[in-house]
């Protein structure tokens, strides 16, 4: 029986912008993913202990605050601290691509920047599950 | 898969008792997709389950249910009691996907160790639950939570599988449905043990709660007492009983204590707090009054039966599509379409075949298909 991929839309740092975050919530739905979306201004660890209880396969962040490089890789630090290891991490927002490479080095798979199709981000979720 | 195969079932229990929340999140993930590798555990963790209180709370969808859960467990915890919360939102009939939001409002709990929140998608079940409901529930309890509270999708009339698995059942409702109260009274409206009028700041709320216990003591005239009364001439509505306590005689029938017997209506303030212990206070008189009377376990009994009975019906349906008289099955449907059969004649062939030695169901139970 194939197992329906359970995705944590969150919103990270304190811009209050998720019109981004709910056009991604909705392409997943409609590609038959399950979605929990927990709204605006969470912490790293907000995001890290959601995404334990609901049991994700991804965590997709978006933020356009300017904060991504400090607070997406706490997140993926606080996985490792819980012994995560098989929850795939990816971003989008407002990101300069300057930031990719130190990004992708602490260990989030991928950034979709804006404008990026969202099919795009349902082909990368599906083919790069870690479980 | 690359999941971390199917663990002892032991040591899954030994880590779900301990409260370990990735053992207890990734066993409510199996036992969703009814993976056949968290079944050994399921039964060895049913032994440890039903010391939890379960309360259901169900309403139309934007009454505030999720807001008022937040509250709900702000105030258990306050009293010391460790709470797990299901939430159910809807799957989408046409891809099968969903966007499960009850989390936004109880991000007041994110941290708390003492509360485990776990969001459920509906995947097709249509009475406000989701199939894998019961379980997660029984997971949650063998936890050590103490109080699981389940949140149903927003409903319409007819949802109610919410009283075939919970002990109490919050029903809220909430002032401006205007004659959707009236609409409602049979089904979802008869399933509540503590009705909530919430966003009782607008205006009507006070009306909502008038037409709630007026349909609550309707039930009143039903009984010899009310029916004498009303014969009498002595009264045209319960909400008047003192004139008829006389006129009823026995005491068995007072109408006073007839009314006591009745749900609350309470009101309450989700987004402030304002009648949320007064709710927890009626939630807990309930689970009170549930155990002293023996109802808890004649409601748990019902309510077992009726799982029972679904969860064979799966199984002999399952059971029948994977075996010969599946492809029978879909024969029969396409004669059905096109006239060739009737039902009746479709279903007596199939429960030849059900009924024939060698059929699929005579295949030992355990076995997956």
């Amino acid at each position: 029986m194939e197992r329906t991929i359970r995705v944590l839309v969150a919103k990270p740092g304190l811009d209050g912008h998720d019109r981004g975050a709910k056009v991604i919530a909705r392409a997943l739905r409609d590609a038959g993913m399950e979605v929990v979306y927990t709204g605006l201004r969470q912490t790293p660890e907000q995001i890290v202990q959601a995404a334990v209880q609901e049991d994700v396969d991804v965590i997709a962040m978006s933020i356009l605050s300017g904060a991504h490089n400090h607070l997406f890789p706490r997140v993926t630090e606080l996985l490792a601290e819980k012994k995560v290891d098989d929850v795939l991490v990816i971003g989008g927002g407002v990101i300069p691509e300057g930031d990719y490479e130190f990004l992708k080095s602490r260990g989030i798979a991928a950034i979709f920047g804006p404008g990026t199709p969202t099919a795009t981000t349902v082909e990368f979720i599906r083919t790069h599950l870690k479980r | 898969m690359a999941d971390r195969g199917a663990p002892d079932p032991e040591g899954v229990v030994a880590l779900i008792r301990a409260g370990d929340a990735r053992t207890i999140a990734r066993a409510i993930t199996r036992a969703e997709s009814a993976d056949p590798g968290v079944e050994a555990a399921l039964r060895l963790l049913h032994r440890h389950t039903g010391k939890a209180h379960v309360v259901g709370v169900t309403g139309p969808p934007g009454s505030g249910k999720s807001t008022l859960v937040d509250k709900l467990v702000k105030a258990y915890r306050e009293r010391g009691l460790k709470v797990g919360v299901v939430a159910v939102d809807p799957s989408s009939p046409y891809s099968g996907g969903a966007v499960l939001g009850d989390r936004i409002r109880m991000q007041g709990r994110a941290l708390d160790e003492g509360v485990f929140i776990r969001s459920l998608a509906t995947r097709g079940s249509l009475g406000g639950l989701s199939k894998a409901c019961a379980e997660t529930v029984r997971i949650l309890d063998a936890a050590g939570y103490e109080r699981v509270v389940i949140e149903t999708v927003g409903v319409g009339q007819s949802e109610v599988d919410i009283v075939k698995l919970a002990d109490s059942v919050v029903l809220v409702s909430v002032p401006g449905l205007g004659d959707d109260i009236q609409a409602i009274k049979a089904g979802v409206m008869e399933i509540g043990d503590v009705f909530v009028v919430n966003k009782a700041d607008r205006d009507g709320a006070d009306r909502v709660v008038r037409e709630i216990r007026a349909m609550l003591e309707t039930a009143w005239v039903n009984t010899a007492a009310g029916a004498r009364a009303i014969a009498s001439g002595g009264v045209h509505h319960a909400a008047s009983p003192a004139n008829t306590a006389a006129a009823a005689g026995a005491p068995d029938e007072d109408p006073h204590a007839f009314l006591a017997k009745l749900p609350p209506v309470l009101k309450t303030v989700a987004e402030t707090g304002e009648g949320v212990e007064a709710l927890v206070d009626a939630i807990e008189a309930h689970r009170a009054k549930l155990t002293e009377s023996g109802q808890l376990e004649l409601r748990r009994k019902s309510n077992a039966a009726t799982e029972l009975k679904a969860a064979l019906a799966a199984r002999v349906l399952a059971r029948l599509e994977a075996g010969p008289a599946g492809a029978e099955l879909l024969k029969l449907a396409g004669e059905l379409a096109t006239r060739e059969r009737d039902l009746y004649d479709a279903l007596e062939t199939l429960e030849r075949i059900l009924s024939s030695s060698g059929s699929p169901l005579a295949v030992q139970s355990g076995e997956q298909p």
